[in-house]
């Protein structure tokens, strides 16, 4: 039978298995965040952008916050693979699943906007 | 001293995996694929409109920023309510959930804002197709940030009343969780609804 002893850390209950991070990391993690944001957010005053020099600029800076909460503060890099395996199952669903979606609708092609309505 | 596992975490099966956050990580799984089909049906419609005001009239990117800023700095103050619940800090743990939960109505004041502003200048519901998609979309998430405040202040309730202890610090974690993934959903909203023209 699986026990728990009062020897066992407070700072890593249910199968985290390493050490996870300080106070201080984790505010250092919240600033990184918060960096990025403004980084986000400094394109919207770039004028002569265009939607493919944006999206290839802000997906990926999407993609690392999104990393950075998943790993970090959900503790995702921390907890059992299980929790991980999970999670990227239903994230990497829906992605295949709406891009099929969005692909069949013709988004990704160049007379998706030649015809609303 | 040895005591049961179950006595602890409650939930933790023969495999050392707690149940609850199991069972958490299946619901956040699942709920990317609620997201995914709104946020998807969002980009298919969002040109569509043939009256109406559009989204790049209406967005306030600047006031957009501001609520983005907030909700990321909530999930700084809820991943720290964790940390002091393992750390058996009992009295930072009930701040930090407090502030965390304030800063999510902040949120959902300033989408209450934007959604009276937009409304204001001309986009109901069903004023165009792009409103229809906008709405449902930011409004799915705002239901989700209001659900979270509502399990904060369950979790602020249960600290005063002595039944959220050290002990218990999984439970915060598991509610963590639902908030991280509701910080996730609007970091991809924030740059595929607001940012990407």
């Amino acid at each position: 039978m699986t026990t728990i002893t009062d020897d066992v850390p407070a700072e890593a209950p249910s199968g985290h298995g390493h050490g996870l991070p300080s106070d201080a990391q984790y505010v250092k993690i919240a600033l990184l965040l918060a960096f990025i944001t403004v980084l986000e957010v400094g394109t919207y005053f770039i004028e002569e952008a265009t939607t493919t020099l944006l999206v290839g600029i802000l997906v990926p800076m999407m993609v690392v916050k999104f990393m950075i909460v998943a790993g970090y503060f959900m503790h995702l890099k921390y907890d059992n693979p299980i929790f991980r395996r999970i999670f990227l199952f239903g994230v990497c669903l829906a992605v295949v699943v709406f891009g099929i979606m969005l692909t069949t609708f013709g988004f990704f092609s160049d007379d998706f906007l030649r015809f609303p309505g | 001293m040895q005591a049961p596992v179950a006595a602890d975490h409650g939930h933790t099966s023969s495999t050392g995996i707690s149940n609850t956050k199991l069972a958490m990580w299946v619901y956040l799984g699942s709920d990317c694929l609620l997201f995914g089909s709104l946020i998807s049906t969002y980009l298919l419609l969002r040109h569509r409109s043939v009256g109406g005001p559009t989204a790049e009239e209406l967005f306030d990117i600047p006031f957009t920023s501001v609520s983005t800023f907030v909700l990321l700095m909530s999930s700084l103050t809820m991943v720290l309510a964790v940390s002091a619940l393992m750390r058996h800090d009992v009295r930072l743990n009930r701040i930090w959930l407090g502030t965390t939960a304030m800063l999510g109505a902040v949120f959902i004041g300033g989408q209450v804002y934007e959604f009276t502003t937009f409304y204001r200048e001309g986009l109901g519901y069903t004023t165009n197709i792009f409103g229809s998609a906008f709405y449902t979309l930011t409004a799915f998430h705002g239901v989700h940030v209001t659900v979270g405040i509502v399990m904060l202040m369950s979790l602020l309730g249960m600290s005063f009343r002595g039944n959220l202890g050290p002990e218990r610090s999984e439970t915060v974690e598991t509610i963590g969780l639902y908030w991280h993934f509701v910080d996730i959903v609007w970091i991809i909203i924030f740059t595929v609804v607001y940012l990407i023209p």
